[in-house]
């Protein structure tokens, strides 16, 4: 068949010598390609791996239930606390404990203030304006010179940030970086399993945590397709994508991404089923508790209850 | 269900009876019927989308058909009964099936969880788990990867960690789909050669694939699954290998033409010992 036989002439074409000319540019990868095999690489680096649960340090060694109870307990605070100073503390306490389990500070704040813009933006943004919630002028931005109505709605006299608006966003933003803060420094520093176990010990239904179990695997499936899939088109390209191409080309792959990481998800659950996985998380070292735990137990319970008392002693 | 091998000691491990199976109203089994006993080695033959893989699902429980029965050693393998702990959990730990995909099959963080997830689940203690993974992952020769994540390794590997996955649980009854496809030759033949000394241990083993220059080591008989979906024939590898109308019915085998010193013709073709033949 050294011929061709049935193949079309262009296909048996042969090329000249290799000789790369022209203006060299380097290829680069654009930007929402970079993005997403990024957010790949560090879900697979820092979730899925499990490298830093596996690594020694203060939280690392202590029971999942008694870690899980504590971090419930902050938590809480989080969203108890009435002075904003007090919830920086908590979110600073949070950092600490994150350096105490060998993360490095510097990693472990950008990873959470990562969503917090997103977050900011969509919910905490719009309530600083006064047309949105009224209050005391910090700084008026337009005055109208008068009052301007939208049918029933006032919209008042000026366009203004509010000392009452600024005041709730600033709120509303450390509660949740404390909040996303202790939830990251809680999955990071506990494998997986061990942790879907603890949550079955505070009989969290069967079912949610499954799907929380099933979920975990079904996004690791999807970026791992996803990275995938441009690393497939990367290798059929000639030069870099425009950002435009790769919105097309991201919005094009989304449903053929999305169905066939779903039929092998569905494969996974078989699999697992297979191997005798009936919904019940199981793992090899029993939960006992040591001293480390009461350690935890006792200084999260202390600092909890210090903090709600200062809360309540400032008024 | 300690029970269940001794009082069901003469049927047979699997009968699969008149199974009709659609996805979505794509049919994937219609009316399949063959019966397995405990010990024998099994090749289940067919080309592409002629439903090996989905019989071999049900076979392990994962699918239930949608008219017609399946009896795993004189029970009925349904949703109900499977349901039902004793039953299910018996079940797994004497079924193992080792998926085509193994990215599918491996879903743990590092190799050492996974080959450990089957085991543990099945309730066994603590040591027994650890022995049985350390043991395994020797016999695979996966010693060195044993701290690594399953997906950041090449297809042989992932290939033999699924199949430690399985091992470990040491099913009396092992299911392969199609476990050749995509390796390299020695990888392949280490398979071969390890379902041999699984059979002589005693193992059933049931072997879904395509590769007909397998069957002859990995199967003491051969069932033909038709593009009917429907079993075609059965009988002894070397019979079924012989018989080349079957082959080509079944689309395991096709006429495609050669040239021979610029001559063309047509002949049957497979790749079952290459291409030798005079003119
Ligand atoms: N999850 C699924 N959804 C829809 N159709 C499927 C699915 N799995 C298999 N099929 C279809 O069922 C038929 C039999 O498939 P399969 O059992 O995988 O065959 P084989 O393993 O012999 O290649 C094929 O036509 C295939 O397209
Ligand atoms: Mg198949």
């Amino acid at each position: 068949m050294a011929d061709g036989g049935m193949l079309p002439a262009w296909m048996t074409e042969r090329p000249g010598g290799f000789e790369p000319g022209g203006p060299d540019r380097a290829v680069r990868q654009s930007a929402l390609a970079r993005t997403l095999l990024g957010l790949g690489r560090l879900a697979r680096d820092t979730i899925y791996s499990e490298k830093v649960a596996a690594r020694p340090g203060l939280m690392q060694g202590v029971d999942p239930r008694v870690k899980v109870a504590g971090v419930l307990v902050l938590l809480l605070l989080a969203s108890l606390l009435r002075h904003w100073y007090l919830v920086l503390g908590l979110y600073l306490v949070s950092v600490a404990m994150a350096a105490a389990a060998s993360i490095p500070a510097w990693f472990f704040m950008k990873r959470v203030w990562m969503f917090i813009p997103l977050f900011a933006a969509v919910i905490a943004l719009p309530s600083i304006f006064n047309v949105v919630r009224d209050g005391d002028p910090l700084w008026v931005i337009w005055d109208f010179g008068g009052e301007v109505r939208l049918g029933p709605w006032s919209l008042g006299t000026s366009l203004a940030i509010t000392q009452q608006g600024v005041r709730g966003a600033v709120m509303l933003v450390l509660r949740v970086a404390a909040s996303v803060s202790l939830g990251v420094l809680l999955a990071l520093t506990t494998r997986w399993n061990e942790l879907l176990r603890a949550l079955r010990v505070f009989h969290v239904p069967r079912l949610f945590v499954l799907i929380l179990s099933m979920t975990y695997r079904y996004i690791f499936l999807l970026l791992a397709m996803a990275t995938e899939m441009f690393t497939a088109r990367a290798s059929r390209m000639v030069g870099p994508a425009s950002p435009r191409e790769d919105r097309r080309f991201l919005a094009a792959g989304m449903g053929a991404l999305l169905g066939k990481s779903h039929a092998l998800s569905e494969e996974v659950y078989a699999a697992m089923v297979s191997r005798g996985f009936d919904g019940e998380p199981v793992t090899a070292s029993r939960f006992r508790t040591a001293a480390a735990d009461w350690v935890w137990l006792a200084s999260t319970a202390t600092l909890a209850l210090s903090l709600l008392a200062g809360d309540r002693i400032i008024g | 269900m300690a029970d269940m091998a001794a009082k069901n000691a003469d049927a047979p491990l699997f009968l699969v009876e008149d199974v009709h199976f659609s996805y979505e109203g794509a049919p994937a089994l219609a009316g399949a019927t063959l019966s397995v006993e405990r010990g024998e080695r099994v090749a289940l033959l067919g080309a592409n989308g002629s439903g090996k893989s989905t019989l071999l699902k049900m076979l392990d429980g994962l699918l239930f058909p949608d008219r017609g029965r399946i009896g795993f050693m004189g029970q009925e393998l349904s949703e109900a009964t499977l349901r039902l702990d004793s039953f299910s959990r018996e079940f797994r730990r004497r079924v193992g099936f080792v998926f085509q995909n193994a990215d599918a099959q491996l879903f743990s963080p590092t190799v050492r969880d996974e080959v450990a997830f089957g085991p543990l689940h099945l309730g066994l203690p603590d040591d027994e788990v650890e022995r049985r993974v350390e043991d395994t992952i020797h016999i695979l020769g996966l010693g060195h990867l044993k701290e690594r994540a399953p997906y950041h390794l090449s297809g042989g590997e992932k290939k033999r960690v699924a199949l430690a996955s399985v091992l470990a649980i040491n099913p009396d009854v092992l299911l392969f789909d199609e476990p050749t496809a995509g390796l390299d030759p020695k990888t392949s033949s280490f398979l071969v050669s390890l379902a041999g000394d699984l059979h002589e241990a005693g193992k059933t083993i049931i072997t879904a694939t395509q590769d007909l220059s397998i069957v002859g080591d990995i199967a003491d008989r051969a069932l033909v699954m038709g593009e009917d979906h429907r079993l075609a024939g059965e009988g002894p590898p070397a019979a079924v290998l012989a018989d080349r109308e079957l082959l080509l019915r079944a689309n395991l085998i096709h006429d495609h033409p050669h040239r021979h010193g610029g001559v063309e013709h047509y002949h049957p073709h497979s790749h079952v010992e290459g291409h030798e033949h005079g003119h």
